[in-house]
């Protein structure tokens, strides 16, 4: 506490007594009042009045001395699906290992909402938060059916007493028979997830991960190995989701980009090198340099 | 009693290099006082013949106690093969017909003993002046104290002066002149050997005078602080050894597991292999050169390797390599191969332990202190254990097959499309792995039994190191090793072998929580251990 | 082009047991309960029908391993830990039986005293603390299955969740069986020492050795087993054992579906401990001793075959092993003792070589051929 902040606190005092008296307290959103004014968020839900779902700031790791992320700032809005591209070892998985807590970041904060700081939370528990992250490589659980890796991604409550007892409800089977209808395998229902091709089990993933109906998804590389057909069809699913859920996409594949994208950042040793739509960032001279340059 | 009497037939061999003592021979007086009569009388006999030490008496006494002296009336006669001598002259004499056998019971036994090794004393052989000092310790008969201050006087090398000299105080302590018992208790201070604690402790439960006694703890407290160093260094040194055996058990391990992924449960017996190679060259050596059986060890060093390596070789090529990728079937199917290796080895060599016995060059030890002695044996496994670890850093990082080795584990399919032979790579970086349990299980045979059950003791604790010590690097499994070899060492002079072998399990365990990886870890992108 | 709705068909949930799986069931019942006993009791001696008190022993010991070899599948089979150490549940079931019955042989030891024999032996006054509760058949049952719990549940609490997996967790198992035999061994631990105990006379005062009690014991366990073998059907049927099985493919992605394992692993691992406990005390009265060799590692190992060469995952095949694997021992130790430990060995190889689904899986395949 120094004089002049005193007296700065002093003069606040007596404007505030001045507007209670007039009636002029300022309780709209950014306003000063706002803050002790704020609509009580239940536990564990996203604070988004912000405008804002993800919020990572100066996110720096490194591991054993190579500095893989090097104070990244980015902030998704809710609703947005947001393409990341980069060179490779950009640090874009390590920075999707941070969000979903894989991965403790040496500084930064990583806040999803306005209010829920994810590093204090385990992967798990970010998982229930809503956040949900698709994989590189395919990992749906093989030796079971579509049908059950569906039922395992339901979102209930997933305690070792509740799953032994389990019955699935009508609700529940609808929302299954919808998701199987959005991710177009409700032809291969009974198949084993092993049995389905590259591109059946990446939508199925995809399935699985809306099953838990998150409002954030992280999705890594989500049509390398499909077909151009398989592509394009994936590139209808997100725009569907997109608006109810927020996407966050990792690709390579151009064109694909373009299909989906309004909003692209561009990742580079570690942080952020340019945004903007594809076409502003496929002339940004930086990024021409980093692709093809170096 | 038997090795006495052969190391007193030595003795008598060079008898003629006998300076010390009177030249009084032997009379026939003292050879019937000797022989016939009462045990008591026979006794004191003794006691007055035993403190003047010289040849005649000395075998005179032997052959009372080889129940060779014979009694034909007046005469006195020592009996060997039908032949009779008189024990005064030595010469030949005819053997009477009406010899009665000299009787001696136990308590006549006893003294006669001890009395050889009183005068055994005075033998120009260093070995036997040992043997008969470790002998007269315990027994603190006064009326051989002149004798033995002759001995101590006499004596030349120091560690025997000075064991001739706790002998003295000990008889001393006892004395009824308490000057004397102060004088002992001083003496004793500053004893280095550990059964003067339980003299000075013996001492002082019966001792009135309060002097002595306060001098007596004193001389207690000395020694003890003495010893409680001497078993410092003693649990530092047992735990060094047993590190190093550890080491050179986990080290084929490390190479295995750590670099190659495999969990090889039959390693112990790769490591009984190299043992029971050791146990065949020796016989080779004792059959065929037995002039150069000192030497059987160097020959038994590249046969227990090669027998082991070939052994995993053949493991490999048969088994393992058709589980790569698939540890726990890895483990179960080299499971069933131990007990097959087991049940061979016993077909072959019996169920029993066999024997393998240590050069000379590696018997006996280094004495540092009163309690601490260095045994050769462990000494030379832990320099071995050393020349092995450095062998194998030089193998792996220096030459071409270890950075095939080194670039197959991390990279297969890449180092394939570099044309390196992966298929053959493995097999070699195996058998190193399994040659290097053949050099341990060598190692093993030299410092404990050997039989079929050799390799079941030190699986376990080997696998501790591997997974204490981190996968990927040669130092963990250094560190782990030595690490667990002298935290065992030292739990267990607090609570005994098995709980402290408990308590290391059980730390461990603890320790993974904290750092699952092991000491030394590849950091990084792998999300599976 | 979306399907309606209402027009995707989920699969209905299947039975518990197939039909013939439910008819097995029943025979596998009827045998135990009625046949058995009228083979034994009723059929005289020198008949060929006859079930000699020798063969209901042995078969009662099967059991009992039959039931340690479900758990084993329940935690490998289905959730991927191979536990190498499991036979130290095992003996700690036996451990608590036998301790009530050392308790029951009363005044009729060697030394005739309220005490068991080796603690006279040992020259102790009075009973050690955890003997308190022996005398109570209804505490022994309860600590049958408290202690294996109690111990599974610290050890597997904190190995699961350190996220040891795979073969370091297999051998820390192997260590934690082998630190228990080394314990057991040891005179003062109270437990009888490497003799272990031996000798017993009653229980429930009624004398052991007659033919109906063993008869009993041969139905009880039998009936445990087929219990269990329910029990066990019905976990792996439920959401439950399908999260077992994520587990055992992609731990990682379970995670991220929102499902913590440590609960999972650990319940599972709880249940097999307790299974095996059980086990192990129906084992005691029927073979009449319990010594530290049961928890040797050897042991615990010679589990994992049974289920691996029955057929991991499937509950019947780890059944089926255990018994094929157990009648070759009893025949091969007898006719060709030296060749036993070649066989077992070689079984292990082939069958984790060439049959890496056990026999089951092997009948399967045949079975699918035959239909092509």
């Amino acid at each position: 506490m120094t004089p002049e902040l005193l007296e700065q606190g002093a003069r606040r005092v007596e404007q505030r007594m001045a507007a209670l008296v007039n009636n002029k307290t300022n309780t709209e959103s950014g306003g000063r009042n706002a803050s002790t004014g704020r609509i009580a968020m239940p536990e564990g839900e996203v604070d988004t009045t912000h405008g804002r779902i993800l919020y990572l700031e100066d996110v720096s790791v490194s591991f054993d001395g190579f500095k893989a992320i090097n104070k990244l700032s980015l902030d998704i809005a809710p609703g947005e699906l947001r393409c990341i591209i980069g060179p490779n070892g950009a640090g874009k998985t390590t920075m999707m290992d941070i969000i979903t807590g894989k991965t403790r970041p040496d500084e930064g904060t990583v806040f999803f909402g306005s209010t829920i700081d994810l590093l204090r939370y385990k992967e798990a528990e970010i998982a229930q938060l809503g956040i949900g992250r698709k994989f590189q490589k395919p990992t749906v659980f093989e030796q079971l059916t579509v049908f059950e890796n569906l039922e395992l991604a339901l979102k209930t409550n997933k305690g070792v007493k509740a799953s032994m007892f389990f019955k699935l409800d009508s609700k529940q089977s609808d929302r299954l028979a919808e998701i199987l209808v959005t991710i177009h395998l409700a032809e291969s229902v009974g198949r084993l997830a092993g049995n389905l091709s590259h591109g059946q089990k990446q939508w199925l993933e995809i399935g699985m991960l809306l099953m838990q109906d998150p409002k954030l998804l992280l999705l890594d590389e989500p049509v390398a190995g499909m077909t151009d057909e398989e592509t394009a069809r994936t590139a209808e699913l997100f725009l569907t989701l997109k608006g109810k859920h927020s996407l966050l996409v990792v690709e390579h594949d151009m064109s694909f980009i373009r299909t989906i994208s309004d909003i692209v950042t561009v990742l580079c040793d570690g942080s952020v090198l340019a945004q903007g739509t594809l076409d502003q960032v496929q002339a940004d001279e930086r990024v021409i340099e980093v692709y093809l340059g170096r | 009693m038997l090795k006495r009497s052969v190391m007193v037939r030595a003795l008598l061999a060079s008898a003629l290099f006998w300076g010390v003592g009177s030249l009084h021979a032997l009379t026939l007086e003292d050879a019937k006082a000797l022989a016939v009569g009462s045990s008591e009388s026979r006794l004191q006999a003794l006691a007055k013949v035993s403190s003047d030490p010289n040849e005649a008496t000395l075998a005179f006494i032997q052959a009372l106690a080889d129940d060779e002296v014979k009694i034909a009336g007046e005469q006195v006669l020592v009996v060997k093969d039908d032949k009779a001598i008189d024990p005064v002259t030595g010469n030949a004499v005819p053997l009477p017909d009406n010899v009665e056998d000299v009787i001696n019971n136990n308590l006549m036994r006893g003294e006669l003993d001890n009395a050889l090794a009183a005068l055994q004393l005075f033998s120009p052989k260093e070995a036997l002046r040992k043997a008969a000092i470790k002998t007269l310790t315990g027994d603190n008969d006064e009326a051989r104290l002149p004798l033995i201050e002759k001995a101590w006087a006499a004596e030349t090398v120091p560690q025997l002066k000075s064991q001739l000299g706790l002998l003295r105080a000990a008889i001393l302590l006892s004395s009824s002149d308490k000057s004397k018992r102060l004088q002992a208790a001083a003496l004793l201070a500053d004893s280095g050997d550990p059964s003067t604690k339980t003299v000075l402790l013996e001492r002082l439960a019966k001792e009135s005078d309060p002097e002595v006694k306060t001098a007596l703890a004193a001389s207690l407290r000395k020694v003890e602080a003495a010893l409680a160093w001497g078993d410092k260094l003693a649990a530092v040194f047992s735990g060094i050894s047993l590190g190093s055996i550890l080491l050179l058990v986990a080290l084929g391990l490390a190479i295995t597991y750590g670099l190659m992924g495999v969990i090889n449960m039959a390693h112990g017996e790769l490591m009984m292999i190299g043992a029971y190679a050791t146990y065949v060259v020796q016989g080779v050596f004792q059959t065929y050169l037995p002039n150069a059986f000192d030497w059987y060890l160097l020959a038994a060093l590249p046969v227990a390797f090669l027998a082991s390596a070939l052994m995993g070789a053949a493991l490999e090529r048969g088994v393992i390599r058709f589980l790569y990728g698939r540890p726990l079937e890895t483990l179960l199917a080299t499971w069933g191969i131990s007990l097959m290796l087991q049940q061979m080895v016993r077909s072959l060599f019996g169920a029993q332990n066999v024997g393998v016995e240590n050069p000379v060059w590696m018997s006996g030890g280094v004495q540092l202190m009163g309690n601490l002695s260095l045994p050769y044996n462990r000494l030379v496994i832990i320099g071995f254990a050393i020349a092995v670890l450095l062998g194998v850093a030089w193998l792996i990082s220096r030459t071409r097959l270890g950075l095939f080795v080194r670039g197959v584990t991390q990279n297969r399919p890449i180092a394939a499309c570099m044309g390196v032979n992966t298929a053959r790579v493995d097999t070699y970086a195996f058998a190193l792995g399994s040659g290097i349990a053949g050099l341990a299980g060598c190692a093993l045979s030299q410092v404990g039994n050997v039989g079929p059950d050799l390799g079941q003791g030190y699986i376990v604790d080997s696998f501790m190191v591997v997974v204490l010590g981190g996968v990927g690097q040669l130092a963990g499994t250094v560190y782990a090793a030595m690490g667990l070899g002298i935290l065992n060492k030292f739990l267990e002079g607090w609570t005994g072998a098995v709980l402290a072998k408990i308590a290391v399990l059980v730390l461990i365990i603890i320790f993974i929580q904290k750092r699952p990886q092991g000491i030394f870890a590849m950091k990084g992108r792998s999300a599976e251990a | 082009m979306n399907a309606p709705i209402k027009s995707v068909v989920l699969p209905a949930k299947g039975p518990l047991l197939s039909r013939s799986g439910w008819s097995a069931f029943m025979v596998a019942l009827i045998v135990i309960c009625a046949v058995a006993p009228v083979l034994n009791l009723w059929v005289p001696e020198g008949s060929a029908w006859h079930m000699s008190t020798y063969a209901v022993a042995l078969m009662g010991k099967i059991m009992c391993y039959a039931i340690c070899a479900l758990a084993m599948d329940l935690i490998w089979g289905y959730t991927g830990i191979l536990s190498l150490g499991h036979g130290v549940f095992f003996a700690i079931g036996g451990y608590v039986m036998g301790m009530y019955l050392m308790r029951q042989i009363g005044l009729d030891g060697n030394y005739k005293s309220d005490l068991p024999d080796f603690m006279v032996f040992l020259d102790w006054k009075t009973l050690p603390w955890h003997w308190t509760f022996s005398g109570s058949f209804v505490a022994t049952l309860i600590l049958i299955v408290l202690v294996p719990a109690v111990v599974a549940f610290v050890f597997g609490y904190f190995a699961f969740r350190s996220r040891i997996k795979g073969v370091y967790f297999s051998i820390i198992t192997q260590a934690l069986t082998f630190a228990a035999m080394l314990l057991f061994f040891r005179n003062e631990t109270g437990f009888g020492g490497n003799n272990g105990f031996t000798d017993f006379k009653r229980i429930l005062d009624m004398p052991l050795a007659t033919p109906i009690m063993r008869m009993l014991l041969f139905v009880i366990t039998g009936l445990t087993l087929l219990g269990f073998f329910i029990f066990s059907k019905w976990l792996v049927h439920s959401k439950f054992g399908r999260v077992l099985q994520a587990i055992r493919d992609a731990e990682t992605r379970v995670m991220f579906s929102g499902y913590n394992p440590l609960g999972y692993k650990l319940t599972i691992w709880v249940i097999s401990a307790i299974m095996c406990g059980i086990a192990g005390a129906l084992y005691v009265p029927q073979v009449g001793i319990i010594n530290p060799g049961e928890m040797s590692p050897a042991n615990s190992i010679e589990i994992a075959i049974w289920a691996a060469v029955g057929g991991r995952a499937t509950l019947i095949g780890p059944i089926i092993g255990a018994f094929i694997v157990n009648g070759a021992k009893s025949w091969l130790t007898v006719a060709y003792p030296e060749f036993w430990l070649y066989f077992l060995g070689t079984l292990f190889i082939a069958v984790t070589l060439f049959l890496p689904n056990g026999v089951v899986g092997l009948v399967k395949k045949l079975w699918k051929g035959k239909a092509a």
